[in-house]
């Protein structure tokens, strides 16, 4: 299915995906009485967190990402991704996203899936500041044909 | 045992929802983030998608004394809105921008495209390693 205007766009296949994610975050709420934050299960899994979830949970969660990955790509025959061509994009936003995710307390999956669901006001002010600073940040490399 | 298996699950969940969504594409998420150039909604779907059984289980859980395996709610209780958890989102969506990889869709991405992913991967680690460095986490 596609949306006139917008070529790229796969809403049925993003918004079942989504339900799983859901899914996913419930489960863990649920079952397990935690939020299903990405950055803070790494974070802990790592040893670079003393605090949070026991870490065989952090640990089980995180392997089974690329394990679910794995399975959709085998089902799928693939799944289509596309790099940026240089490494200097990977290292920098990678270390941004480490070190901002763990100052900010949380990404996508904590702020953005469980915390705004849940209404909190710090997700809600995290959520808002980190999607405003990804498209100005977007913005600025168009700008400076970067992209 | 039983924790860990069900963790197991839940990201088994989550890792083939990131895949199935599209979001384990850095380029697909780069392109939300691209207002300006050929803009893809698709992440919007993926977050719409997504709030809908976690809304109606933030409604089960205020009526549960305790989560279903273990005997407590262990949920993040801060309400204040502060300087770190602003300049942290703020650098977050920064990174998210220029590599169009957030921490879910990376470590997805270990089984999709291990050697193009492993830079993120490393630096990310690397920038939560030096996030505790600081004088402030001791």
């Amino acid at each position: 299915m596609t949306l006139p205007g917008f070529p790229h766009v796969m809403p049925l296949e993003g918004f079942a995906g989504g339900l799983l994610i859901g899914l996913s975050a419930a489960v863990m709420l649920l079952g397990l009485g935690r939020i299903a934050g990405v950055s803070g299960m790494a974070a802990r899994a790592t040893g670079i967190a003393d605090t949070g979830a026991p870490r065989g949970l952090a640990i089980a969660f995180v392997v089974g990402l690329p394990l679910g990955a794995l399975v959709v790509s085998l089902l799928a025959g693939g799944v289509e991704v596309t790099f940026p061509s240089s490494i200097w994009p990977l290292v920098i936003g990678g270390l941004l996203v480490g070190f901002g995710t763990r100052l900010g307390s949380g990404c996508t999956s904590g702020h953005g899936v469980c915390g705004l669901s849940r209404l909190s006001r710090r997700s809600m002010v995290a959520t808002g500041l980190f999607m405003a600073s990804g498209f100005a940040t977007v913005a600025v490399l168009r700008m400076g044909g970067l992209l | 045992m039983k924790q860990n298996l069900i963790a197991l699950a839940a990201g088994l969940l989550f890792g083939a929802g990131l895949a199935f969504s599209g979001m384990a594409d850095p380029a697909r998420v780069q392109g939300f983030l691209d207002l300006f150039g050929a803009w893809d909604p698709t992440l919007a779907f993926v977050m719409g998608g997504a709030m809908i059984p976690m809304a109606l289980a933030w409604m089960v859980q205020r009526r549960m004394a305790s989560p279903l395996a273990v005997s407590k709610f262990s949920l993040p209780g801060t309400t204040q809105l502060d300087r770190p958890l602003a300049v942290g989102a703020v650098l977050f969506g920064m990174g998210w921008g220029i590599a169009g990889l957030c921490p879910g869709p990376a470590i997805a991405d270990l089984a999709i495209a291990p050697t193009a992913v492993l830079p993120f991967v490393v630096a990310m680690v690397a920038g939560m390693a030096l996030h505790r460095m600081l004088p402030s986490q001791h």
